[in-house]
């Protein structure tokens, strides 16, 4: 495709190849759009540029001009404009694109200069490789292998420094293996805004440290080992607990609240052992708190549902299903309600919904979950879906913050709901608001990944699974439909959630009709029921989802029109990459989120 | 921090001279030296909380520089040059003979409460060595003999001022210069 003459666009010549690229782009990052890759570790595109690890140095020149006539000096061996080169090299992370500049990344020098900075990197760095969390992600193995000499020079006792710091709850530092490069205290300050590590001391003393008496404690903490190209700073979670390239990474959505931050789940032989983000420019960047990384230990809680119950004692998954319709059938039409989740998928609300049309429009109530966002990426709405529920029409309003199931507490004292449908959520907790003596007025079928007050009220409970055990698709605060995978096999004894719905609106469908349906786990077979399957229904009857398919989902999402919901009170307050919609229409141009865009230029 | 008041003015008026409040972490941390002596702990929290910064970004300079203390020293601080020309010229030998004189170690305080003795990088008078410093004067071409003497002399200023005080106060080095 021809582009069009852009007066923005720079272009630059790299190893011989020219690129336009928009003005302020840096050398590495010009080169990354080649696919030519600079190696370095102090430099990362969220951050500030440092310029410290000096592993990014290129040869660079400029067309050669008559200093007098600025005109072009032509070469007369090739008939092109003369190239004036830099005689040393420069770093490419702080050198930005300038028009026909040009670039050599190959040449001898640029060789020289890597395989350099790299033995001066490795003087004082530890070769325990063998017992270091990193080894398979780090950078400095990589390039050590790529740039290194293959042997050491250094005859000199190498530095001792502390082994393992304990920088706050979830880091855990090795100052030996730091090369310095700041990244981690340039996260601390520019996106965490929590300015606790620095460097003490000087020259090859130099050692990474927090404020004597404060600690790296804040939410995001992670982030900084994430980040870190080397060993040093380590999770303490996940430190010495496996090897990283035994582990399958399964791209998953954050179910924390309604960010969506885009994860990768890290597993082996179905047990999960670590939560990374995903790089995603228009939700998280690279970043995600803590918490959020932390939720897989629910897949192995004691407190997991593993098997179906009726009426307290064990039972099969279908025996447990024939119960629920047996209930269902028993109930008077209008005696129904059904509990609906912001923490179900995009799939599973719209199964909920077809269950409700399928019980003759029963009720449909929602729990509000909010919370005290951090303006970053931890949102008010602790729901990770509660946008789906609207757009899938499982819902039309918001639920009420405070007590979301006061009215359907109502109608169960003034005994109108005699059967409640409760999906993934505790009715007995504070935002539900529900009272044990509400919830035994009633027959209650719940569907719940962990057991809880509700799930031991209940007469019928069918287990479900947690987000890394399916498939589907989330819709977050932007509107923005993101789409999870399975990364583990849920525990036996656990059918799939869209299985267990579709065996629910069989029954419901059949207890309509009047006639027997004894095995409704049967007429929902296991075909129609997968995700694929539901899309096929849904994009017919859902028209904003009209136009995709779960596999058309791009791996970053898709944005849907959020107009149609522009007026509802969200919870959710400005954040990363999110403005709520009523504030973007009162402020047209914000002057908080220009400056804030600015800042780190500047610093 | 227990501050003297023209220290306190000062500081409030070198944070002026500057286009961005943190430029001034260096002068005032000088400026506490000067007063106290030394940088006793909470110094990085106090300056950071006037110069509206976080303490660990003063930290770091506190302990980049070799020149900023964070332990009390004697009432004179004598600072020998260890760099080439001294040491060819018998740097290493004044410095050992005012150890002995102050029956001290490096970078300790002498019994009496009076002086504490450094071995320092280059003082940069090395046409004149071997140096060394008193607190702000210089020694030039000091001998061991020389050596004795400065340390004589020490002692008299010492007696002068009259015994010292049981617990002697470091805070008053500095005045003494």
């Amino acid at each position: 495709m021809i582009q069009p003459a852009n007066p923005d666009l720079v272009t630059v010549n790299i190893d011989g190849r020219e690129i336009a690229v928009p003005k302020g782009t840096n050398v590495i990052e010009a080169s990354r759009k080649l696919s030519i890759d600079i190696p370095h570790y102090c430099y990362h595109e969220k951050l500030s540029v440092a310029g410290n690890c000096r592993m990014c140095l290129i040869e660079m020149g400029m067309p050669a001009v008559d200093p007098a006539t600025k005109a072009p000096i032509i070469d007369e061996a090739t008939g092109k404009q003369k190239i004036n080169w830099i005689p040393k090299p420069v770093i490419g992370c702080g050198t930005n694109v300038s028009p026909g500049m040009h670039i050599r990344t190959t040449t001898p020098m640029v060789k020289d200069a890597r395989e350099s900075v790299m033995e001066f990197l490795l003087v004082n760095h530890p070769l325990d490789c063998p017992i270091c969390d990193q080894a398979g992600e780090c950078k400095l193995q990589e390039q050590a292998t790529g740039y290194g000499r293959g042997y050491s020079r250094y005859i000199e006792e190498k530095n001792v420094k502390p082994k393992r710091s304990v920088l706050g709850p979830h880091v855990t530092l090795d100052d030996e293996r730091c090369i310095l490069c700041s990244r981690c205290i340039r996260f601390s300050r520019e996106i965490a805004k929590d300015d606790v590590l620095g460097f003490t001391d000087r020259g090859s003393y130099s050692t990474l440290t927090c404020f004597p008496g404060r600690e790296l404690a804040n939410n995001y903490s992670l982030n900084t080992v994430d980040i870190c190209p080397v060993g040093a700073l380590t999770s303490t979670d996940f430190r010495f607990k496996m090897r990283v390239w035994f582990l399958k990474q399964t791209n998953s959505i954050c179910t924390e609240s309604s960010v969506g931050t885009n994860t990768v789940v890290w597993s082996r032989e179905g047990v999960i052992y670590r939560i990374t983000p995903r790089q995603n420019d228009g939700v998280n960047d690279t970043w995600m708190t803590d918490s959020g990384r932390m939720l897989y230990k629910q897949v192995l809680a004691p407190e997991r549902l593993k098997s179906a119950a009726v009426r307290g004692a064990a039972a099969s998954a279908e025996d447990a299903l024939r119960a629920a319709a047996e209930l269902l059938r028993a109930s008077e039409a209008g005696s129904i309600a059904i509990v609906g989740s912001g923490r179900s998928s995009v799939e599973e609300q719209f199964l909920t919904r077809k269950l409700a049309e399928a019980l003759g429009g029963a009720p449909v109530s929602l729990v509000s979950r909010v919370g005290e966002g951090d303006g970053l990426l931890l949102s008010a709405d602790r729901n990770p879906n509660l946008r789906g529920a609207l757009v899938t029409g499982l819902i039309q309003s918001l639920p009420p913050v405070t007590a979301s199931l006061a009215a359907l507490g109502a109608a169960i004292d003034a005994g109108k709901v005699k059967t409640v449908i409760s999906i993934g959520e505790d009715l007995t907790a504070a935002e539900a608001g529900l009272s044990a003596e509400q919830l035994a007025k009633v027959s209650l079928i719940t569907l719940g990944t962990h057991a809880s007050a509700t799930s031991a009220a209940a007469a019928v409970v069918l287990p479900t699974l947690t987000v890394f055990e399916k498939s589907g698709t989330f819709v977050n605060q932007q509107f923005r439909i993101q789409k999870f995978a399975k990364a583990v096999p849920g525990p036996e004894g656990v059918g799939d959630d869209l299985a267990t719905l579709s065996a629910l609106i069989a029954a419901a469908k059949a207890g309509a009709s009047a006639s027997e349906a004894d095995t409704p786990a049967a007429a929902a077979s296991a075909a129609s029921c997968d995700v694929h399957a539901v899309w096929a229904t849904l994009a017919a009857e859902v028209p904003a989802l009209g136009t995709m398919t779960y596999k058309t989902i791009p791996d970053d999402g898709l944005l849907l029109d959020g107009t149609p919901y522009a007026a509802l009170p969200f919870a959710e307050g400005e954040a990363l990459h999110y403005k709520p919609a009523c504030a973007a229409e009162t402020a047209a141009a914000p002057e908080g989120a220009e400056s804030r865009a600015k800042a780190p230029a500047a610093a | 921090m227990n501050l003297k008041p023209e220290t306190l003015q000062r500081i409030d008026e070198v944070i002026t001279h500057y286009p961005v409040k943190r430029s001034a972490t260096l002068p005032l941390l000088h400026l506490i030296q000067e007063d106290i002596g030394y940088l006793p702990s909470g110094t990085a929290e106090w300056v950071a909380a006037k110069l509206e910064i976080e303490p660990i970004n003063v930290h770091g300079v506190i302990t980049f520089y070799p020149m900023f203390r964070q332990k009390p020293i004697g009432r004179r601080h004598i600072r020998v040059c260890r760099t080439l020309s001294c040491a060819l010229n018998g740097g290493y030998k004044v410095c050992d003979k005012l150890k002995e004189e102050f029956n001290t170690e490096l970078g300790e305080i002498s019994p009496d409460g009076e002086v504490t003795i450094e071995f320092v990088e280059c003082l940069a008078s090395c046409g004149s060595g071997p140096v060394l410093m008193v607190d702000d004067e210089l020694h030039e071409r000091v001998d061991v003999d020389k050596a004795r003497q400065i340390a004589a002399q020490i002692r008299a200023e010492s007696a002068a001022r009259g015994p010292a005080p049981a617990a002697a106060s470091p805070a008053a080095a500095a005045a003494s210069a």
